[in-house]
């Protein structure tokens, strides 16, 4: 498969063989799988999507980077599941921050690669990461060097053009000691359905701090999966945000792997509407004493839209003063909408501080008669709680550029005259 | 400006509100005192035109409009304002939007531009300053983490940028300490005006010291027992409302 295909490593030929026997025993995840009960696929098998060549990317994705493309951030650009230089953003990165597509990595960052490419999800997995594996064509490669605190976000931006188009693309973060950066994927696509397949593997060593906002707004039709597997050493901070607007179908994979005294934030918004079914899927894995994991999901489900949420917090034997809450607050705009709630903690350690909690609940009549009782029409008025509740989540972000983007976004879900931020 | 017509209100098989009659004119102030469970609130909600409730018989006529067509967004626009007695939380929603979005829907409704940022900030902070809040409070969710004084100032702030012709305050008085309620008397006071009513919906005397009221009447069991000056109050006080309710 093109740029790939160019630098076939044994290491990467074994891995892919490997992937490729996996996924052809076990295919794509069946509901009857625990961690997939609330999610069929099979949708995705009787379609036939396609790779896309080279030749079909000419498509003009200019509008898309104009909502999308932070222009405070290095971005970079893969079309269709191939990098376009042309269209990306790395000028001026510091020696110590090496921002490049996966393929190129694979040329010059070789032995990086080797050592952690697989090494924070295996293809045993389940069948979508089994396919990734297998087909990947490229991605994003970042690592920061030690000590060093990147000065600009940096932003991947994944852009789907091609009607029953397939895209499979591999994202390896390294974040080394005492480096701190933030990062922003981004996944849109022109009205079709496609599928887009990506992992993200991320390794936060010691000390090292990694914030991940991930913006999932694909075409209405689409299929996504994400899956994004976070290794945490010693000391290191992960936070995540979740943003999930887009998508007929999607599936995010969140799970992260703590040593001692690591420190990992999961966040997450998913918006559904019409027929969509949106997701979540999180794992903490405290493996070591004094880990600190905050987690908190929030969904809004109107017309028939259904959205998931399954939280795993497993807390080891070794796991000590791990201190753990984990929440999922669900917003139901129509009666028709569904959300499917499973928080699971797992304790295997018995000095620990653990919490979860689940609400599922409809916008409360006393505050819509409170705003209508201050002259705001009831539609208005709904926006305005809808948007409130969603906001929080935005709230949390401090990139400037990115806030403004989700705003934006998220104003066009819920419109309302004046608003103020 | 107000006209209420034999009103009889029901919440399921219970009647709560048994032929009240009560007419205000502007710049009058209006007490409404009664014991608990008399149907004084019921009173206020179904003016502010609050959901759950049954209007069985009556009228309620406001600016020669039929008051209980309208729903509520209209009322207030159209001037009616109710000061809860429970100001509703708002997570996630600052109060200077709910401010700014308020009185741009009543603006609009008023075929008036929407309200230029400028103005609108110095407005408000000279009504802050009225109320003597913390200019914070503008940027903290609509009445989350307030104290019960700071959730009936912000009312009172609310009801000084929206500058209704019908203020109907319900309770305003409960939950404030002497300091509290003085500042928001004031607040209340300031906004008197010839072309402006007040009902004040209260359990206790003490918010008429600094209130003074033009007429006093007295609900019981969903009627109007007695009406009076302000002298009403300050006899009931003494008295007890078995006074009035034996009556």
């Amino acid at each position: 498969m093109n740029a790939v295909a160019k630098n076939q490593q044994s290491w990467l030929q074994a891995l892919r063989t490997e992937a490729l026997t996996q996924f052809a025993a076990q295919g794509f995840p069946s509901p009857r799988a625990e961690e997939w009960r609330y999610t069929n696929v099979s949708a995705i098998e009787k379609k036939r999507f396609l790779p896309v060549s080279e030749s079909q990317t000419a498509v003009d994705v200019t509008d898309i980077l104009t909502v999308y493309q932070l222009k405070d951030a290095w971005s970079l650009v893969l079309v269709d599941g191939q990098f376009r230089a042309d269209l990306s953003a790395l000028d001026g990165l510091p020696e110590a921050v090496t921002v490049m597509s996966t393929a190129n990595a694979l040329d010059s960052e070789a032995e990086t690669l080797q050592r952690t490419l697989g090494q924070a999800v295996s293809a045993t997995e389940h069948g979508f990461v089994a396919f990734n594996t297998a087909h990947f064509t490229d991605g994003l490669f970042v690592r920061i060097a030690a000590k060093q605190v990147v000065a600009k976000p940096i932003q991947v931006l994944h852009i789907a053009t091609q009607a029953d188009s397939l895209t499979a693309t591999r994202t390896v973060i390294i974040a080394e000691k005492m480096a701190e950066a933030e990062l922003v994927e981004t996944f849109v696509g022109i009205d079709n359905s496609y599928l887009s397949a990506a992992v993200t593997e991320i390794f936060v060593e010691e000390c090292a701090a990694v914030t991940l906002t991930k913006v999932q707004s694909e075409a209405d039709k689409a299929y996504h999966f994400g899956g994004t597997y976070v290794k945490q050493a010693r000391n290191a901070r992960f936070t995540h945000h979740n943003f999930a607007f887009g998508s007929l179908l999607a599936r995010s994979d969140i799970h992260s792997d703590l040593e001692d005294a690591a420190e990992c934030e999961l966040n997450g918004l998913y918006l559904g509407a019409k027929r969509q079914h949106l997701d979540n899927h999180t794992r903490i894995n405290h493996n070591k004493p004094h880990g600190i994991s905050r987690e908190l999901y929030k969904g809004i489900l109107d017309d028939r839209a259904r959205g998931v949420f399954q939280g795993r917090v497993v807390v080891a034997e070794d796991a000590q003063k791990t201190d753990s809450t984990m929440n999922n607050r669900n917003l139901l705009l129509s009666a028709d909408a569904e959300a499917d709630t499973k928080p699971q903690l797992e304790i295997y350690a018995d000095d620990v501080k653990c919490g979860h909690g689940v609400t599922v609940g409809q916008l409360e009549d006393k505050s819509i008669f409170y705003l209508q009782s201050r002259g705001i029409d009831i539609e208005t008025a709904r926006h305005i709680l809808t948007f409130a509740f969603a906001n929080e989540m935005v709230d949390k972000i401090t990139l400037v550029s990115l806030k403004s983007m989700l705003l934006k976004l998220l104003l066009q879900h819920f419109p309302q005259d004046s608003y103020v931020d | 400006m107000l006209s209420i017509k034999d009103l009889t209100v029901s919440v399921g098989d219970k009647q709560i509100l048994k032929g009240i009659n009560l007419e205000i004119k502007a710049g009058e102030i209006h007490a409404i005192m009664g014991p608990n469970g008399s149907g004084k609130s019921t009173l206020s909600h179904i003016l502010s035109g609050k959901g759950g409730y049954e209007v069985t018989g009556g009228s309620v006529t406001y600016q020669g409009k039929d008051l209980l067509e309208m729903p509520p967004e209209i009322r207030a626009r159209e001037g009616v304002f109710l000061a809860f007695q429970y100001p509703v939380e708002i997570a996630g929603v600052s109060n200077i939007y709910l401010l700014k979005a308020a009185l741009n829907s009543v603006r609009k409704y008023h075929g008036l531009s929407e309200v230029d940022a400028m103005d609108f900030l110095t407005l408000i902070k000279e009504k802050v300053r009225l109320l003597e809040m913390d200019e914070k409070f503008l940027y903290r969710a609509v009445n989350e983490g307030f104290s019960g004084g700071e959730k009936k100032r912000n009312e009172i702030l609310q009801m000084a940028i929206l500058e209704p012709k019908l203020c109907i305050l319900d309770e305003t008085d409960s939950g404030l300490d002497i300091d509290a309620l003085k500042i928001v008397s004031e607040g209340v006071n300031s906004l008197r005006s010839p072309d402006r009513a007040f009902i004040m919906v209260t359990h206790y005397q003490r918010l008429l010291d600094y209130i003074k009221p033009d007429y006093v009447h007295v609900l019981a069991h969903g009627q109007i027992v007695k009406s009076g000056g302000a002298e009403l109050a300050l006899e009931l006080e003494e008295k007890g409302y078995s006074w009035v309710e034996a009556a």
